[in-house]
């Protein structure tokens, strides 16, 4: 979503980025002249007329799980948004019973929150496995 | 899906939904308070409708349509922008 007419975004998508991905942006390119729901997202910057880089994860309920909002001239990095993702749906399907910790990728330990686990995550978990 | 818009030169625009539009208070002694709420992750993202272009078609889309699935919002500065 971006303050751009549906107009312009039909020419980037068929000018340039239908030649970076193949058949196009496969979802919706969304216009928010304006800047209305950005501003309701808190993204939107009034002196530049422009978006921020927001992002949220919102799930099956609608509701915000996550948020990431960057100023213009810094990327994403989509495999981070990926990564949240596995984990909040992880976290879904087990009813809050497992939580992931720091470092966190599908595969790897996932921590059960209870009393037995107070004071003796460092039995379980390391700093090594944050960034392996 | 949210009603398709007609295609013509004027600009479609979309906006907020079940907000009041903000408009002058009734009475001119009430005092208008700009309140700004921040998101906040683990509360109700706020509902939409806005064009789109999707797939060679212009569409509109309605988040409250999407319940049931995960949604991506992406937000950015501009078509054609560098990054």
């Amino acid at each position: 979503m971006s303050v751009d007419s549906v107009f312009v975004h039909k020419m980037w998508n068929d000018k340039e980025l239908s030649k970076m991905v193949e058949g196009g942006v496969p979802f919706p390119m969304l216009s928010d002249g304006g800047g209305k729901v950005g501003t309701a997202y808190g993204i939107y910057d009034e002196d530049a007329g422009v978006e921020n880089r927001g992002r949220f994860i919102i799930d099956p309920e609608g509701v915000i799980q996550a948020y990431e909002v960057l100023t213009p001239p810094v990327g994403r990095h989509v495999a981070e948004s990926l990564r949240q993702i596995q984990a909040f749906q992880l976290v879904r399907e087990s009813k809050g019973t497992e939580a992931t910790p720091s470092g966190w990728k599908p595969g790897k330990l996932t921590l059960k929150p209870g009393p037995d686990l107070v004071g003796r995550v460092w039995e379980v978990w390391s700093v090594d496995m944050e960034s392996d | 899906m949210a009603e398709k818009p007609k295609v013509g030169c004027a600009r479609p625009t979309g906006g907020l939904v079940g907000q009041a539009e903000p408009g002058r208070p009734k009475d001119e002694t009430q005092s208008v308070k700009e309140v700004r709420k921040m998101i906040q992750v683990g509360k109700a993202a706020p509902d939409f409708v806005a064009p789109a272009y999707c797939k060679g078609e212009f569409t509109a889309v309605k988040l409250s349509e999407h319940l049931g699935k995960w949604v991506v919002l992406c937000f950015y500065p501009g078509d054609f922008t560098f990054v």
